[in-house]
């Protein structure tokens, strides 16, 4: 019971000190209101930082914090969801009461979005989107306050189905996870892709073992293969469908491809085809730049994930130059001019404030001890989403 | 007992000041963690019930919790869309008004558990935690991938339901209406358990044969407890869409079961306060230690096997011990 | 569908239930001797298969990691019989239920501590990839091969280290009197640590051996747990010959609900469709099947007394 008091009012002191620190910063701003700078903004991050998947959530904080090293204007405050969409929410609503934060982001997961952005964003707070871009957002949901910095869901998987064209393919099997982004997943494919269906399975969430539907694919007579198996899922996947001698073609989304699931996955990955808005050795100079300074700062290779997390930093960073967060009207303007270097090269955003954007194909390659992707075609030029027309904004 | 009282109305006390603190330092979230712990407590009252009194360890409560959640996120997203929910052999308008969505949330998580604890209280001890979890499992799953109301993605309502004379959306006057649902469920769990009903209940949980013998049948007995247990678990859940405006299968996951469990048995069961304090244990130390370090589960964990070890009868009866020793 | 496409699907449904069996083989019993609800079951498979990739990985022999999923296990479960679990058989299930819980919380975190947040490497070895061909065309993954053997030989060897050697007297005499075995001299806590021991190193050598075809996270030993404590309680609690027996059914069950529910449903409604309800259907059937046992057998299949 002791520990327990000590620990609550370590608990409420340390409320204390930071409440505060907040009204003595406060009351600097009022007094010296000639020299306030108006370029600041608070951010909130809200991200996956414990249990499974936080390594989607790792990446994405530390892209975002690499792009403002050095920076002052921006202060970011981070929380974890668990990858909980009650926790979520209740951290938003955090964020929005008690941190009073201008902008928020941060999110991984589209469940979590759902039920975090609209609220959001109708309480006139700013929200950037690095990773999680579900339908309903991008169409009649659509918002001026949303900005997706990612992809919209569906677009690695509708470039998996044009490279699909592209290669030939005529009989793909289909498969993925039987929740709304499994359904996007395979509706996205399907929209691009003009061939037939050898079959087209959806699998238990959280499924890691895939004999039964390895067995189905065998058997199918197909000449392709097009999964969207996230996390750990996907590893299993490929391990097994390594090991079963099959002998087809496979085309995933980046997301079982990522740098850090790769190694995991190991040499059953090696030729796989994947697409991806981004990859390591794109060659322009904010990438080089990127790649470089992640690798030294925290002695890993980046993710698209990380990747994302530093373009949205680095879109922030360039709208709060030239206008102050309080003037939404004009913040929202320097926004969508996307006036970023982008890691990934060429990036606007359309109508709906979502990305225009080259999606390429990958291959995973082996450099030495590690697995990595490599671009071998795009598969998609300057990429927007289907859902443009739905948005009245 | 007086002892515990005691405590009890200490609990309220400090329970009622951390809205109030909130408002005075400007905090609102202390006001939405406040209202977070009486929404859990409820849950963990519901299933008090069954679990402390009854002494059948329920295992899929989060059923019940989410079946309550789905009925105020599907009354309120009809309402909004203006679009009834049957239109055969009557019409069924969606509604936003807590008056109506509560009691149907009780209502139909109450039915569900009458479904559920009909064939499960055919079994008892681990048989009966696992069979009720499985029926939780089947929920879920239905929840998951049932498109209709969103999927795993869930269903957002974006307000508060409303409730006569009081703005909910405001986070103080919200607080207000779960800590009176709160009150007044503890005051009606005190009533059964010290009525006739309640001492059949709980003899049947030490000696079956007893009760049976003076004619009562237990499994009656056990079936209502379950069925008050579920309603009042279910209200929770209604009330737990409206703190995040939001319901999702997440809350019907086994995860939420176990949480539930977790709450009654470390603030000590049988005890009719229990919940509460189990509930506001938990939310303080995940706030806390989740502010300190990335690896709070670790040390979440840590504390938690210390408190089973030594504090027999969780925390109220390492209190009340304490006290009736020195 | 053909007749081979079944019998490979009855092989991988039969190759899952050989996998839940270790899993669930120790948990029965640990409850059917000790009386102990270990929810931190789960943990030790996950330890299993974080040894055995760090060990695989460090000195490239996938056996030697093998090895090590069994001692890192074994030393966890030694560890934490004598730290914690042993003062929890008298108490209540529901202090057993915290505690463990608690364990679990613990375990994920500490192995994320030490290994980062990403999935670790573990691969089958060469000579076990790759498939294998059986009669009428079925070609089948040799290392899933390999774990149905190993599982049929270990379910073997605990039948036979049960019913004729006197450590299995002992643990006979412990599940029906307690007093008994003491009274009889024998040292009952080195036979408690034992049996968790034993529970504890099946349990990692299953996280090893899954872990080479799925993934070695944080987190993996959850969903397993559930699923073993569905194959204990459908088999009877306690019996190690129920185990084998839920197992195999919950295998088979999951594995060709999975693979011949969509297809049913396309008998009579439209493919889409038939695949919402199918899929949505076959996560449900382990579950659905559980129920059905409990409701004709309240004290599951093997299962003498309702504890």
């Amino acid at each position: 019971m002791r520990i327990l008091l000590t620990a609550l009012n370590m608990f409420w002191e340390e409320q204390k000190v930071k409440k505060l620190i907040s009204m003595f910063a406060l009351s600097a701003v009022i007094a010296l209101p000639v020299f306030a700078d108006d370029h600041k903004a608070k951010v909130g991050m809200i991200t996956t930082l414990s249990g499974g998947g936080s390594g989607l959530g790792i990446d994405v904080r530390d892209g975002f914090l690499l792009a403002l090293k050095g920076n002052n204007d921006i202060e970011v405050v981070i929380e974890d969801d668990q990858r909980k969409p009650d926790i979520a929410v209740q951290l938003a609503d955090k964020m929005i009461q008690s941190e009073k934060v201008d902008i928020l982001t941060g999110i991984i997961w589209s469940n979590l979005a759902m039920a975090v952005v609209p609220a959001a964003v109708n309480q006139g707070k700013i929200y950037l989107s690095p990773n999680a871009g579900p339908s309903a957002l991008a169409g009649a949901g659509c918002h001026k306050n949303y900005f997706n910095v990612a992809w919209q869901n569906d677009n690695l998987h509708e470039a998996a189905g044009g490279y699909a064209n592209s290669e030939g393919y005529k009989n793909s099997f289909i498969m993925a996870p039987n929740y709304p982004a499994g359904k996007d997943a395979l509706t996205g494919y399907k929209r691009f892709y003009e061939g037939e269906l050898a079959g087209e399975i959806y699998t238990k969430l959280g499924q890691k073992d895939y004999a039964a539907e390895i067995a189905q694919i065998r058997a199918s007579g197909a000449d392709s293969v097009f999964f969207f198996l996230p996390g750990g899922m996907g590893i299993g996947f490929m391990k097994q469908f390594a090991q079963s001698g099959i002998d087809l073609p496979v085309v995933g989304p980046a997301f079982s491809f990522d740098q850090g699931i790769l190694q995991a996955v190991g040499a059953a990955a090696m030729g796989v085809k994947n697409t991806s808005q981004w990859s390591k050795d794109l060659d322009n100079d904010a990438n080089v730049k990127f790649v470089a300074d992640f690798q030294a700062e925290y002695g890993r290779l980046p993710s698209l994930y990380a990747s994302q997390g530093y373009d949205t930093a680095n879109l922030l960073a360039s709208a709060l130059k030239t206008t102050s967060v309080n003037d939404q009207d004009a913040f929202r303007k320097a926004l969508k001019k996307a006036d970023f270097a982008s890691t990934r090269g060429s990036f606007s955003f359309d109508t709906n404030n979502h990305p225009i954007q080259d999606i390429y194909v990958r291959e995973v390659i082996k450099e030495g001890d590690i697995f990595t992707n490599k671009i071998v075609a795009t598969g998609l030029k300057d990429r927007s989403n289907a859902y443009v027309s739905e948005c009245k904004m | 007992m007086i002892k515990e009282n005691y405590f009890n109305i200490i609990c309220i006390i400090l329970l009622l000041s951390v809205p109030f603190l909130g408002l005075i330092l400007d905090e609102p979230y202390y006001i939405t963690l406040a209202t977070k712990v009486v929404i859990l407590a409820i849950a963990g009252a519901g299933l008090n019930l069954v679990l402390g009194y009854g002494g059948f360890v329920s295992f899929g409560h989060a059923a019940f919790f989410g079946i309550g959640g789905y009925v105020s996120g599907i009354l309120a997203s009809h309402a909004l869309n203006y679009y009834p929910i049957i239109e055969w052999p009557f019409i069924i308008e969606g509604t936003t008004q807590m008056l109506i969505i509560l009691p149907l949330a009780m209502l139909i998580s109450g039915g569900f558990a009458f479904l559920i604890g009909m064939l499960c209280l055919r079994t008892s001890g681990v048989y009966f935690i696992m069979i009720t979890l499985a029926f939780a499992q089947m929920v879920y799953y239905f929840a998951i991938s049932w498109p209709a109301y969103g999927g795993e993605d869930g269903l957002s309502v974006y307000l508060r339901n409303n409730f006569p004379g009081l703005n909910t959306m405001d986070g103080f006057s919200f607080f207000s209406i779960c800590f009176v649902l709160l009150i007044f469920v503890l005051f009606i769990i005190s009533r059964i358990v010290n009525s006739n009903f309640g001492l059949a209940l709980q003899s049947a949980k030490q000696n079956p044969e007893r009760v049976a013998a003076v004619g009562i049948e237990p499994i009656k007995v056990q079936l209502i407890a379950f069925v008050i247990s579920g309603a009042i678990t279910g209200l929770a859940g209604a009330l737990y869409t409206d703190l995040n405006r939001f319901v999702s299968p997440s809350v019907l996951s086994w995860h939420t079961s176990g949480e539930i469990m977790v709450f009654v048995i470390l603030g000590g069961t049988a005890r009719l306060f229990g919940p509460l304090v189990g509930a506001a244990l938990f939310i303080i130390l995940e706030q806390f230690l989740g502010g300190i370090t990335e690896n709070w589960q670790f040390w979440l964990g840590f504390i938690l096997i210390i408190v089973v070890l030594f504090a027999k009868g969780g925390i109220i009866g390492m209190i009340a011990k304490e006290r009736r020793n020195g | 569908m053909s007749i081979s496409l079944f019998l490979e699907q009855v092989l991988n449904g039969l190759q899952f239930g050989v996998m839940l069996f270790l899993m669930s083989a120790g948990l029965t019993l640990v409850f059917g001797v000790m009386g102990l609800i270990n929810l931190a079951h789960g943990s030790l498979y996950m330890i299993g298969a974080f040894a055995a990739a760090a060990i695989a990985s460090w000195t490239g022999s996938f056996w030697l990691g093998l090895v090590a999923s069994l001692m890192a296990a074994a030393i966890a479960g030694v560890i934490v019989e004598i730290v914690i679990i042993r003062r929890l058989y008298k108490r209540d299930h529901l202090d057993q239920v915290l505690a463990t819980f608690a364990l679990i919380l613990l375990f994920s975190e500490a192995m994320r501590w030490i290994f980062g947040a990403f999935p670790l490497f573990l691969d089958v070895p060469e000579i076990l990839s790759g498939t294998l061909s059986l009669p009428l065309g079925i070609e089948y993954s040799k290392y899933r091969m390999m774990i149905i053997v190993v599982g049929i030989l270990i379910a073997v060897g605990l039948f036979s280290l049960i019913s004729k050697t006197r450590l299995g007297v002992r643990i006979r005499a412990g599940e029906s009197d307690r007093e008994m075995i003491a009274a009889l001299g024998v040292d009952i806590s080195k036979l408690y640590t034992l049996v968790f021991a034993l529970g504890a190193a099946l349990a990692g050598l299953a996280g090893a051996m899954v872990g080479a075809i799925q993934s070695v996270e944080v987190g993996m030993g959850e969903p397993v747990l559930i699923l073993a404590f569905v194959v204990i309680v459908i088999g009877g609690i306690g019996s190690i010959k129920g185990a084998l027996v839920g197992a195999i059914l919950v295998g088979l069950t999951d594995t060709l609900g999975r693979f011949l529910l969509p297809s049913f449903f396309k008998i009579f409604l439209n493919p889409s469709s038939a695949t919402d309800i199918g899929s949505a259907l076959s996560s449900m059937m382990i579950y659905i099947l559980m129920a059905a046992v409990l409701i004709w057998k309240p004290s599951g299949l093997f299962g003498n007394n309702a504890k």
